[in-house]
């Protein structure tokens, strides 16, 4: 099963890359796609994933998308401003904290979200779940320890794991 | 002039604003860390706006379809290589910069 998803999202990016549809570029696809899903579908597809879970998943993450647009775009705006003044109004701090997702896949979601948003930047990641983030101001660690985000992430992820 | 290049011109130079300001802020925080963020954050939106402006200049085609892809890579990859820089200086105890004090601290937080 991995290995039919694997080739078919290869052989999907095979075609946006080459843009050709004549019948010698069509067969290379198909060979090299299928080359491709023999020696990694493994990595791309782990043993014992359920497909309708992370179908599921990607659903979640395409409506978690507009969310993180809108704080990125915020992020950038607070950066500018920031940056930009001349008394430069930063007061960083460390902060850590704990989060109850499981998976590396919801922890680097995470981990790329909170280094995007207003303020803050991850520092480090411990396999069991602990974030040392750094906040640009007192604002942002508080916006963060809130929990909001956590709360987003660990819905995409799911319940059933 | 058509409006789609007025449009695509003004997503260009916000994108262009964007990474100077993102210089401007490397080179003007104090500390490793704080200088991150410019890094991180106004960068990769700075490559978004540039490379939106190209799509819309563009129009749609696999032109437009690739440069959405190199969007959507540089926006995984960004974050994490900083992340894989601030990892490696907080492993390393690169001390961070407070403003109350004005002193260093270790960067291990409290």
């Amino acid at each position: 099963m991995g290995f039919i998803v694997t080739a078919i999202v290869s052989f999907i990016f095979w075609i946006l890359l080459s843009g050709f549809f004549d019948a010698f570029h069509i067969v290379t696809g198909i060979i090299s796609s299928l080359l491709v899903a023999l020696f990694s579908h493994r990595l791309f597809v782990p043993e014992g994933t359920s497909l309708k879970v992370e179908a599921a998943r990607i659903v979640r993450f395409s409506m978690y998308l507009p969310w993180l647009l809108l704080e990125v775009v915020k992020a950038n705006v607070d950066l500018i401003y920031r940056t930009l003044h001349p008394s430069m109004p930063i007061d960083p701090v460390v902060i850590k904290f704990r989060t109850d997702i499981k998976e590396a896949m919801g922890k680097t979601t995470l981990a790329n979200s909170i280094t995007l948003t207003p303020g803050t930047v991850t520092m480090n990641v411990t396999e069991d779940g602990e974030f040392t983030v750094h906040a640009i101001s007192r604002e942002a660690a508080d916006g963060l320890l809130s929990g909001e985000m956590q709360r987003r992430v660990r819905d995409i992820e799911g319940r059933d794991v | 002039m058509e409006i789609r290049v007025i449009i695509s011109g003004i997503l260009i130079f916000s994108g262009c604003f964007l990474i100077l300001v993102a210089a401007i802020g490397v080179v003007r925080f104090p500390d490793f860390y704080s200088r991150m963020h410019p890094g991180g954050k106004a960068d990769s939106m700075g490559q978004l706006l540039a490379l939106l402006g190209l799509m819309v200049y563009e129009g749609f085609s696999f032109v437009s379809v690739k440069l959405g892809l190199i969007i959507v890579f540089i926006y995984i990859a960004n974050p994490t290589a900083t992340y894989a820089l601030a990892k490696a200086a907080h492993l390393k105890g690169v001390p961070y910069w407070r403003k109350d004090s004005d002193k260093k601290e270790d960067g291990n937080g409290d």
